[in-house]
C-alpha cells in the first residue's frame, strides 16, 4: 500500500514539474494555456494528497478553470489585436540564435545556488513541528464552526479575508479605470460567432448546467461550517456559472445593470467593514465574534462574500466592459 | 512519501517559474511563470504544514494559500489587462529590447 502510495506521488510530482516546464516552454501561447489548465488540475490533486482538500476545492475552481478562462480570453483578444496591427499570430519565434541562448545558459546557471539555498533551507527544517494545530483546535469550539479551515479564514485570521476581498474590489477598479481597448471582437461576440452553429446542444448545456452549479455553490456555501467548503470556493463555482453566461452569449448585462454590479461587488467588502467596526465597539476587538452568535454571522458574513466573489470575478473576466451598460 | 519531497517539488516549480520568468519577452508566458511560482511557493507552504506526522494538518498555511488562490486569479486578471493595454498601444505584447545601439 505504500509502495502504491509512493509510487503514486513520485509520479504526481513529476508530471507536475513535467507539466509546469512543457507549458513554459512550449512555443505555441494555446498549448501553453492549454498545458497550463491541465497543471492546475493536477495541482488540485497534490492538495488532496496534501490532506488539503479545501485548497484543492479552490485550485480545480479557481486555479485551473477560471485562471484558464480569463488566460484564453486575454489570448483570443490579443491574436484579434495583433491581427490587424502585426503579423505576429502569438506564436513565438524559437530561441535560435546565439543571445538568447546564452541568456537560457547565464539564467539557468545563476538560478542554481538559487535552487540550492531553497533546498538546503528546507531540509534544514525540524522534520516535526505541529504549528499551531493545537490551539487552533483549542478554540475550534467558541469560533461557530467545525472545519478548521473555514475558523481560520472567518475568524481567527478574518482580517486576512477582509483585506483579501479588498483586493479583489481594487483588482477590479484599477481594471475598470484603464478604460476600454479597442478590441475587434468583444467575448460576447465571440461566444456567439464561433459558437453559433451549435447554439442548441449549447443552449442545452447552460440550461442543465447552470442551476446545478447554483446548487453546487450553495451546497459548498452551507458545508463549509463543518466540512470542506467556504465563501472561496461558492462563489469561483457562481463565477463560473457567470463565464457559462457570458461564453454562451446571454444578456447577462440586462440582468446585472452597472449599478446592481457594483452594489454587489462591493455588498461583501461594506458587510465585513461593518461587522469589523462593530465588532471593534462591542468585543473590544477587530472581527472578534461572540461564540454563541459566531455560527451565524460567520453564514452572513460567507453569503455575501460568496456573491461579492462571484460577481467581481466574473466582472473581472468580462474586462473592461461591464461599466458602459 | 513524506512531505519534504513535495517541498523539494514546489522548490522546483518555483525555480522553473523563475527562469521562464527571465528568459521569455513574451509577456503573457511571464505571467504564466509568476503563477507557476506562485504555486510552488503554496506548495512548499502546504507541505511543511503536514510535518506533524499523523496529526492533522496546521490549518493556518491552508487558510493562506487559499486567500493567496484567490489573490493571484486577481493579480493575473490585472497583469492581462495591463497586457492587452500595451499590446493595443504597441502593437506587440512582448517586452522592448533595450539594448544599447
Amino acid at each position: 500500500m505504500t509502495l502504491l502510495a509512493w509510487g503514486f506521488d513520485g509520479l504526481l510530482l513529476l508530471g507536475l514539474l513535467g507539466l509546469a516546464w512543457k507549458a513554459l516552454n512550449s512555443t505555441d501561447l494555446f498549448s501553453a494555456i492549454a498545458l497550463f489548465i491541465a497543471f492546475g488540475l493536477l495541482m488540485a490533486l497534490v492538495w488532496v494528497r496534501l490532506e488539503a482538500p479545501d485548497i484543492a476545492l479552490a485550485e480545480a475552481a479557481i486555479g485551473a478553470g477560471l485562471s484558464g478562462a480569463l488566460l484564453l480570453a486575454a489570448l483570443a483578444r490579443l491574436r484579434g489585436m495583433e491581427g490587424n496591427v502585426t503579423s505576429n499570430t502569438g506564436v513565438e519565434e524559437a530561441p535560435n540564435n546565439i543571445d538568447a541562448r546564452l541568456v537560457q545558459w547565464l539564467s539557468a546557471i545563476l538560478l542554481l545556488p538559487v535552487l540550492f539555498g531553497l533546498v538546503y533551507g528546507v531540509l534544514s527544517l525540524p522534520g516535526n513541528a505541529v504549528g499551531l494545530s493545537a490551539e487552533i483546535n483549542a478554540n475550534l469550539a467558541a469560533s461557530g464552526v467545525s472545519n478548521p479551515v473555514t475558523a481560520v479564514l472567518l475568524n481567527f485570521r478574518a482580517y486576512d479575508t477582509l483585506l483579501e476581498v479588498f483586493v479583489l474590489l481594487l483588482a477590479l477598479i484599477a481594471i475598470w479605470s484603464m478604460g476600454s481597448i479597442q478590441f475587434n471582437r468583444s467575448i460576447e461576440t465571440i461566444g456567439k460567432t464561433s459558437l453559433e452553429t451549435t447554439s442548441s446542444v449549447l443552449d442545452t448545456l447552460v440550461y442543465l448546467l447552470v442551476p446545478v452549479l447554483m446548487m453546487v455553490a450553495a451546497y459548498l456555501l452551507w458545508v463549509g461550517a463543518h466540512a470542506p467548503g467556504g465563501a472561496f470556493q461558492a462563489g469561483s463555482v457562481l463565477a463560473a456559472a457567470c463565464v457559462l453566461l457570458l461564453l454562451a452569449g446571454w444578456p447577462l448585462h440586462r440582468l446585472l445593470t452597472a449599478m446592481r454590479l457594483r452594489l454587489l461587488a462591493v455588498a461583501g467588502p461594506v458587510v465585513f467593514v461593518s461587522m469589523a467596526a462593530y465588532s471593534l465597539i462591542a468585543e473590544g476587538a477587530l472581527l472578534q465574534f461572540p461564540p454563541e452568535h459566531a455560527g451565524t454571522l460567520i453564514l452572513l458574513l460567507e453569503t455575501v462574500a460568496a456573491l461579492s466573489i462571484a460577481v467581481t470575478l466574473a466582472a473581472l473576466f468580462s474586462g473592461g466592459q461591464g461599466q458602459h451598460e | 512519501m513524506s512531505s519534504f519531497s513535495f517541498a523539494l517539488a514546489g522548490i522546483g516549480l518555483f525555480v522553473l517559474g523563475l527562469h521562464a520568468l527571465i528568459v521569455h519577452a513574451h509577456l503573457l508566458r511571464k505571467i504564466l511563470a509568476i503563477n507557476i511560482m506562485g504555486s510552488g511557493v503554496s506548495l512548499v507552504l502546504v507541505a511543511l504544514a503536514r510535518r506533524g506526522g499523523d496529526a492533522l494538518p496546521d490549518a493556518v498555511p491552508h487558510a493562506m494559500v487559499i486567500t493567496g488562490i484567490v489573490v493571484a486569479v486577481s493579480a493575473t486578471a490585472l497583469a492581462l489587462v495591463l497586457m492587452l493595454k500595451l499590446a493595443a498601444e504597441t502593437g506587440s505584447a512582448t517586452l522592448p529590447d533595450d539594448s544599447p545601439e
